[in-house]
């Protein structure tokens, strides 16, 4: 088994300052076991006492080789592969997925039954993930309720996705051309119990966390990130909007039926961590919003294209129908070919732009897949943000960008 | 370890010994901290208000390893993580037990490939195998217990001290 590379000055020499070369200032290693770097994120950290001078992020503890192990598979079963990535969004990175499926094979019939249902369940999710971001925020800065509060609100969302998908986190519910199958009828019960419920329990956080003193004096200031370089750095999502800059792609390319919502996107000039907390608070409620509108408008009709070149035909017409069998084995055998060509589909996660880019080669499977993930970009900007901080806040920024390693490594 | 190897096999003494100790090992076993990909979020939500690990006197995570005694390898393993959790395990305190926690730590899961570990076993001893991707929090509670099962059987002359 290989062994543990030892951490020498010489391989950073490079990244560090003069100062650490002589001994003036300490190299400290954070990670990758930390229980504040959200995962398996190393940081070398050269600290001026306790000031962060020079912070130097080490990924690739967690790379999995999902992209390469995507092209080993059929469009249907590369989907399992995206739930992995970013496994606090799974819901969207499925979304992401099948849009980039559905542009790429021109399949553009997708019912408006299942549109509603994806948005409903994405924002879910996005509800779902700020809740782990919440929990986790609160257990960084020392407020262990916040977090207790936090998973019981969250198991609420998970059982809205248990009872659509049968999984609790990796649903795989999204398909090319609509959704696995339709809601059961508790569906919508569940969705109003949760939201009659929830915002009572926001405001719970709120009276818990953004007039708190302690909390106050711990955020407010620390990690400015200008919005000019969160532009260079190609930082997107709620880091992006706390720093002024109005850019969600719900709302600037809107896509799955966004634009017929009425919501806002919370915006923020601080750019600091308070801020950053307070951006993702008021998308608690602006998701709220979304739900509401498309539950109440949610048609009856089909969840899946008719596209049998593409779309499994349903289980009753294969005992009955000949050209449905045949479609069923193929699709199930072989897989459905997608022509030469690339495309782009991007997604608002609830971190930022995910985008997926797929290149067919004319057979069944893709020829290469790569993505975007929002926490990539935005781990990379945590190193001029934490400079001249003491190593206490580098928690609270870390924690305030939002990263999720499997979206990183992937 | 002490205690348990001067007593060696003193019939009735060392039987009840050892079931004072493991009985008192198994009421408060303290794992760490430890989360790699998507199943520490079932991790987390297992000591969380719904399902309450503390209930089996395990509600103090330690983020160190030196100062905890069973592992639980909640996620994939890559080639990169693999020697750093060998540190990890060698740091903890003997005698220490292993959960496989999830498809990918036990046996790759849906991850066959280049760049993972097809099963934590390939790096530390495993005693528990937790199945799912990821587990319900239920199930990690289950493999805790069985853990539990395992401890209460053990015998002083049997452990392995390195």
């Amino acid at each position: 088994m290989a062994q543990l590379e030892e951490v020498s000055i010489e391989k950073f020499k490079h990244l560090v300052s003069e100062r650490a070369l002589t001994g003036e200032t300490m190299l400290l290693n954070m990670g990758p076991q930390h229980p504040s770097t959200h995962g398996v994120l190393r940081l070398l950290l050269e600290l001026d006492g306790e000031i962060v001078v020079n912070c130097i992020p080490d990924i690739g503890y967690l790379h999995t080789g999902i992209e390469k192990n995507m092209e080993a598979k059929t469009y249907q079963k590369a989907e399992v592969m995206t739930d992995r990535l970013d496994y606090m969004n799974t819901m969207g990175n499925n979304l992401a997925y099948v849009m980039a499926v559905e542009k790429l094979v021109g399949l553009d019939d997708v019912p408006v039954r299942a549109q509603a249902l994806r948005v409903i369940l994405v924002e879910l999710q996005r509800i779902a993930s700020h809740l782990v971001w919440l929990g986790a925020f609160g257990l960084d800065l020392a407020a262990m309720s916040v977090f207790l509060y936090c998973f019981r609100d969250r198991e609420l969302i998970l059982d809205i996705f248990e009872l659509v998908s049968g999984q609790r986190m990796m649903t795989t519910y999204f398909r090319p051309g609509g959704v696995w199958r339709d809601v059961p009828v508790e569906f919508e019960k569940a969705v109003r119990d949760f939201l009659k419920i929830f915002p009572r329990r926001v405001d719970e956080y709120e009276k818990l966390m953004t007039k708190n003193p302690l909390f106050v004096d711990r955020l407010v200031g620390i990690g400015h990130l200008d919005k000019d370089v969160a532009l260079q750095y190609g930082v997107t999502g709620p880091t992006l909007r706390a720093s002024g800059v109005d850019w969600d792609l719900r709302k600037s390319r809107p896509y799955c039926g966004y634009e017929q919502y009425d919501f806002n996107v919370p915006i923020r000039t601080e750019g600091d961590t308070y801020a950053r907390y307070l951006v993702r608070i008021d998308e608690f409620r602006e998701s709220l919003k979304i739900i509401e509108q498309a539950l109440n408008k949610l048609p009856m009709g089909p969840v899946r294209s008719e596209n049998r070149k593409f779309v499994p035909p349903p289980r009753s017409e294969i005992g009955t129908s000949m050209e449905a069998l045949i479609h069923h084995f193929k699709l199930w055998t072989e897989g459905f070919p997608a022509p030469k060509a690339s495309v782009y589909s991007a997604v608002e996660s609830p971190r930022g732009e995910l985008g997926m880019y797929l290149e067919g080669d004319g057979g069944p499977k893709p020829h290469r897949i790569h993505l975007r993930t929002p926490s990539f970009d935005n781990l990379a900007v945590l190193p001029e943000i934490v400079k001249g901080h003491f190593v206490a806040d580098l928690v609270a920024i870390l924690a305030s960008i939002d990263i999720v390693l499997g979206d990183i490594d992937r | 370890m002490g205690i348990e190897q001067k007593l060696g096999n003193m019939g009735v003494v060392t039987t009840s010994l050892e079931s004072m100790v493991n009985w008192s090992r198994t009421n408060a076993m303290w794992p760490m901290l430890f989360g790699l990909a998507c199943c520490a979020i079932e991790m987390m939500a297992a000591q969380a208000s719904d399902y309450d690990m503390s209930r089996f006197g395990m509600e103090l995570m330690r983020a160190s390893p030196r100062q905890s005694d069973l592992m639980i390898v909640a996620g994939r393993v890559s080639k990169k993580m693999g020697p750093v959790l060998r540190q990890l395990y060698d740091q903890m305190p003997e005698p220490k037990w292993v959960i496989a926690m999830g498809d990918c730590a036990s046996c790759g899961g849906v991850f066959n490939n280049y760049a993972i570990y097809q099963g934590v076993d390939e790096v530390v001893p495993v005693d528990v195998y937790v199945a799912g991707c990821p587990p319900r929090p239920e199930a990690l509670i289950h493999g805790v217990l069985t853990v539990y099962e395992k401890v209460k059987g053990e015998k002083f002359k049997d452990l392995v001290v390195s």
